[in-house]
């Protein structure tokens, strides 16, 4: 018997609801339709695209032939796109209001980046065509190169990691790759701080690193005395991130990278967060060797319901010259790519390609365009309207709900609350449920895991005063309900396309695939 | 600056309501000495939308695109018609826009793409389950090599000839940290893919054979004896298709007994931008799922008993397992698996085996017409839409030529691999439905110069 959905338990499609909450029998509501799959309203026989009939002609097959159905359904295109706009419509997105997921910075994605990213000069090369016919695109990927590295203050940049946490994976290779070079394999434990990423400690893992955790101070920072006194001949670096997951800035920043340099290691920094300094901090000031920035969050390329990301990776001089492959360089007669190892040339330590072609141009255009509309000023402005309008909130808040590390200095980018005097049986959770029935995108919760029931709220600085003040009333409105025990908030949302959804049923008997309905079943 | 919307006197009047009395007092915690006092020198300010448009379309005018040239190029990356409505709809702002689908109650909309998007790949690729989408076939590819180590708990994997090289360069470099064994060949100009070497390979060790579906010289053959072979040392047969319009004509890498297919998904519905974005595809037997890297988004109910999508079996990964998380993949491609799944939507089975009908029989003829040019002898008899033609002159520059008259041709092997002798002269030309017959004429013609 298969081990996904063993008992043969079936979903309950959108008719078979019964009476719902809001009165219909379909879960149809006003300008709301439910929409079932396109393998329940397509069929095999259905296409949305014309083509000329094949002319007649040789096969080169030769018995590889396809004989089974595949089992594709196919629409219509105004069925495509109906499908396809009314799913839409069930998603929130940035597009439609303040997105506060704190350390996962959503932020006005502009339509220019969309309309420049699709020109054809860079939507349509090939990554391979010959280099003197993309020589505009290696320009474009050049002046990226050139703003992260000076907005960073480092030495150089690997461009091809294609999202935050594979460019995590290339600055552990390159520490991984200068440490090798050096002779120096008993190195092989990674510091990690209780307040890193999720992504940090699986990053340091898969590049065969051991990892053991650095705590957390009362005050939501990394315990500096706790990380000097671990350091030693088999500690590798240490991945710290700056401005950390708790919102505030590590002040010790430039002590710690000393230290960790004077005991032969290496630090790498989280770029998560950087657009709460970027103008205003460079990180290679503070001793920082490899640092990953999310294109996505500091430089408002869209996030797209889960990617695609592009995370590269700004380096120092020490760790340059292990810089993965490929990269572009400027020669006196134009740009070329350096796609081989070549001992001859300053990169001769490379660790080697990390994806197939140039990584995530589609990216680049994107940021770039977005980089050159702010401008050097702009950016500055963006760091610092981002910590304006985080500490705005907190301020806001503080009142109504703990925060923490409201005593610990400004916040960055965002601000941070928890679950601290909310009356017995209600948590962040209902919370933030109750936050989706007042129009809004719940932020950020259970993280950081230092704090207990963690409410990560990051405004972003695309949100005007209005704005925020609209989501202060509402996340305010929200929490009293809470701390007053009112029970209707233990169900919400009530309004959302869907009612809390059964996530133990959903790993428990998992249903990963659409299974066209038994025979016996289709009887019934 | 346009993108900012608090005016000088919102900004005030915050600072006050926060108690402060400047910016600078919120960067307290940054030390003095790393502290800039205006904006960093040597880089220009902010510019307006038009004078932005204008420096992005320059450099956009530098490059030819692939659109205004007769053009056949493929070796992992593949131009195909996209329908107007595929942009269209990821464009929509409530699918750009959005964040990972982490409060399932307001993005169903995601949710259930990412959910038809994982049937539709299942049953494309010929296996029980797939999973959201990876960053691009490489890295999938990679992965799956991480996955049959973690089920068979054995080090050693064989990768064929076949395999693209920059897919066995990635896995060359993460095996180095990892500690993975890699066995590794390089293609020969032979009709015949290395099929009988790997299986004589293949030993108590082996955790994987990989072997690419159709291969990098756009080979094709059945895997089934490999299957058996690897299953028969409880070795995992990893298959790795990089042009999935290839699977509407020919049989899929599971049916064929492949336990773990990964691809490119880049052909469908994404277009070749320079190398990426793109959309890596992961799919397995229903037994390894638990041991599958990335996002998966499985069917459930919500509190009023109706059907509804969230993300699932998360405690495969890095945020909960930390170290010991199945991958350190967070994020992956899921508006570009949203353009696959609407293409795959557009397409449907009936349409996409039109489009490989019409790929393959463009293909077919192309060859024909290209093996009339003196100095040109077809290498692969066996293929789908991409074959391997071999020169009479090194390939590298006859493409460069060949671009000085505005042709893109295939990709040469000396360009993929460089230090290989014998496919120096190789050329591996891609035919699609966008490639006309006179611009096989051309291409042609052209060669007929080139190479007298």
């Amino acid at each position: 018997m298969s081990t996904i959905n063993p008992s043969g338990w079936r979903p309950t499609t959108p008719s078979q609801g019964g009476e719902t909450a809001e009165g219909t029998f379909t879960g149809n509501r006003a300008l709301m339709l439910e929409e079932a799959l396109i393998f329940e309203i397509g069929s095999t026989d259905t296409t949305g695209v014309d083509f000329g009939e094949a002319p007649a002609g040789k096969s080169r097959l030769a018995g590889m032939e396809r004989a089974k159905a595949i089992g594709l359904p196919g629409l219509s295109e105004p069925e495509t796109v109906r499908h396809y706009t009314r799913l839409s419509r069930q998603n929130y997105a940035i597009d439609l209001g303040l997105f506060p997921l704190g350390s996962c910075t959503m932020k006005h994605n502009p339509r220019l980046n969309e309309r420049m990213a699709r020109l054809p000069g860079f939507a349509d090369i090939h990554p391979l065509q010959p280099v003197d016919t993309v020589q505009g695109a290696l320009e474009a990927i050049d002046q990226l190169a050139h703003w992260l590295i000076t907005l960073t203050g480092m030495q150089a940049v690997a461009m091809s990691p294609k999202a935050g946490a594979h460019g995590e994976l290339c600055g552990v290779l390159a520490i991984r790759a200068a440490l090798d070079a050096k002779g120096e394999t008993a190195r092989r434990i990674m510091l990690v701080p209780e307040s890193a990423h999720g992504t940090n400690p699986a990053t340091a893992a898969f590049a065969g690193f051991a990892v053991e955790d650095i705590p957390a101070t009362p005050e939501g920072r990394v315990d500096v005395a706790a990380l000097k006194a671990r350091l030693g001949p088999d500690i590798a670096g240490v991945m710290i991130t700056n401005p950390n997951t708790c919102g505030l800035f590590e002040p010790d920043l430039k002590d710690i990278s000393d230290a960790v340099h004077a005991a032969g290691g290496y630090v790498y920094c989280d770029g998560a967060n950087f657009n709460a300094i970027v103008g205003r901090v460079r990180p290679g000031d503070l001793g920082v060797d490899a640092m990953h920035i999310n294109l996505h969050k500091t430089f408002s390329t869209p996030h797209g319901g889960g990617g695609p990301g592009s995370g590269p990776v700004v380096l120092s001089a020490a760790l340059a010259p292990y810089a993965p492959l490929p990269f572009v360089e400027k020669t006196e007669s134009g740009y070329r790519i350096v796609e081989e190892e070549n001992a001859e040339e300053h990169h001769a330590g490379t660790f080697g390609r990390m994806t197939a072609f140039h990584g995530q141009m589609g990216m680049f255009t994107r940021a770039l365009t977005y980089i050159l509309s702010h401008g050097a000023d702009g950016l500055r402005q963006v760091a610092e309207d981002s910590v304006l309008n985080a500490n705005y909130v907190l301020r806001a808040m503080e009142d109504v709900l703990d925060a923490p590390f409201a005593k610990s200095g400004p916040c960055m980018h965002e601000a941070i609350f928890s679950d601290k005097g909310l009356p017995e049986g209600f948590s962040t959770l209902d919370i933030a449920k109750g936050l989706i029935d007042e129009g809004y995108h719940p932020m950020t919760v259970y993280f950081p895991l230092v704090v207990h029931g963690a409410m990560l709220v990051e405004p972003t600085e695309t949100e005007s005063k209005a704005a925020l003040d609209q989501f202060i009333g509402a996340f305010r409105n929200v929490a009293t309900k809470a701390k007053q025990g009112e029970a209707a908030l233990k169900s919400a949302p009530h309004f959302a396309p869907r009612r809390r959804l059964d996530e133990t049923l959903a790993a428990r008997k998992p249903v990963l695939a659409y299974k066209d309905a038994a025979p016996a079943e289709a009887a019934e | 600056m346009r993108y900012l919307p608090l005016t000088p006197a919102d900004r005030q009047a915050m600072l006050g309501t926060i108690g402060a009395q400047s910016i600078d007092d919120l960067f307290v915690d940054v030390p003095e000495s790393a502290r800039l006092s205006g904006p960093i020198a040597g880089l220009p300010m902010h510019a307006s939308e038009l004078a932005v448009e204008r420096h992005m379309s320059r450099l956009a005018a530098k490059n030819i695109a692939a659109g205004s040239a007769p053009f056949f190029l493929g070796a992992g990356a593949y131009r195909h018609h996209v329908p107007a409505s595929v942009d269209h709809i990821i464009q929509r702002g409530e699918f750009l826009t959005a964040y990972t689908p982490y409060q399932p109650e307001i993005a169903q909309g995601t949710l259930q793409m990412m959910f038809e998007f994982q049937s539709q790949i299942a049953r494309l690729l010929g296996c029980d389950v797939a999973n959201a989408s990876m960053y691009d076939g490489s890295t999938a590819c990679w992965e799956a090599i991480s996955m049959a180590r973690r089920v068979t708990k054995r080090g050693k994997a064989i990768l064929s000839g076949g395999l693209h090289p920059h897919y066995v360069s990635v896995a060359k470099t993460m095996a180095r940290f990892t500690g993975d064994q890699l066995v590794t060949g390089v293609p020969t100009l032979s009709p015949e893919p290395d099929t009988l070497d790997l299986i004589n390979s293949i030993d108590a060790d082996t955790s994987c054979v990989v072997v690419q579906y159709p291969d990098i010289l756009g080979r094709i053959e059945d895997l089934s004896a490999l299957a058996d072979a690897c299953h028969a040392k409880k070795a995992l047969l990893i298959a790795v298709v990089a042009e999935p319009v290839a699977l509407g004509a020919i049989r899929a890498p599971g049916e064929m007994g492949a336990d773990i297919v990964v691809g490119e998904g880049q052909s469908l519905g994404v277009g070749l931008q320079f190398g990426g974005p793109y959309v890596g595809l992961f799919a397995c037997s229903e037994k390894l799922v638990r041991q599958m890297p990335g996002r998966l988004c499985g069917e459930t109910v919500d509190a009023s008993g109706k059907r509804g999508f969230v993300l699932t079996l998360s405690t495969r990964e890095q945020h909960i397992r930390r170290e010991k998380a199945t991958s350190n993949i967070c994020t992956s491609s899921v508006l570009c698996a949203l353009a696959m799944s609407v293409h795959m939507t557009l397409l449907g089975e009936k349409g996409l085996r039109q489009l490989a009908e019409l790929n393959h029989v463009g293909a077919s003829a192309a060859a024909d017409r290209l093996a009339e040019v003196d100095g040109v002898e077809l290498v692969t008899d066996r293929f789908f839409n991409e074959f391997t033609l071999k020169l009479s002159k090194e390939a590298r520059p006859v493409v460069r030529q060949l671009a000085d008259k505005g042709i893109l041709a295939g990709v040469s092997l000396g360009r993929l691999y460089p230090g290989v002798e014998e496919l120096q002269n190789g050329l591996v030309v891609a035919v699609t439905e966008t490639t006309t017959e006179e611009d096989v004429e051309t291409l042609a013609s052209a060669l007929e110069e080139v190479l007298a």
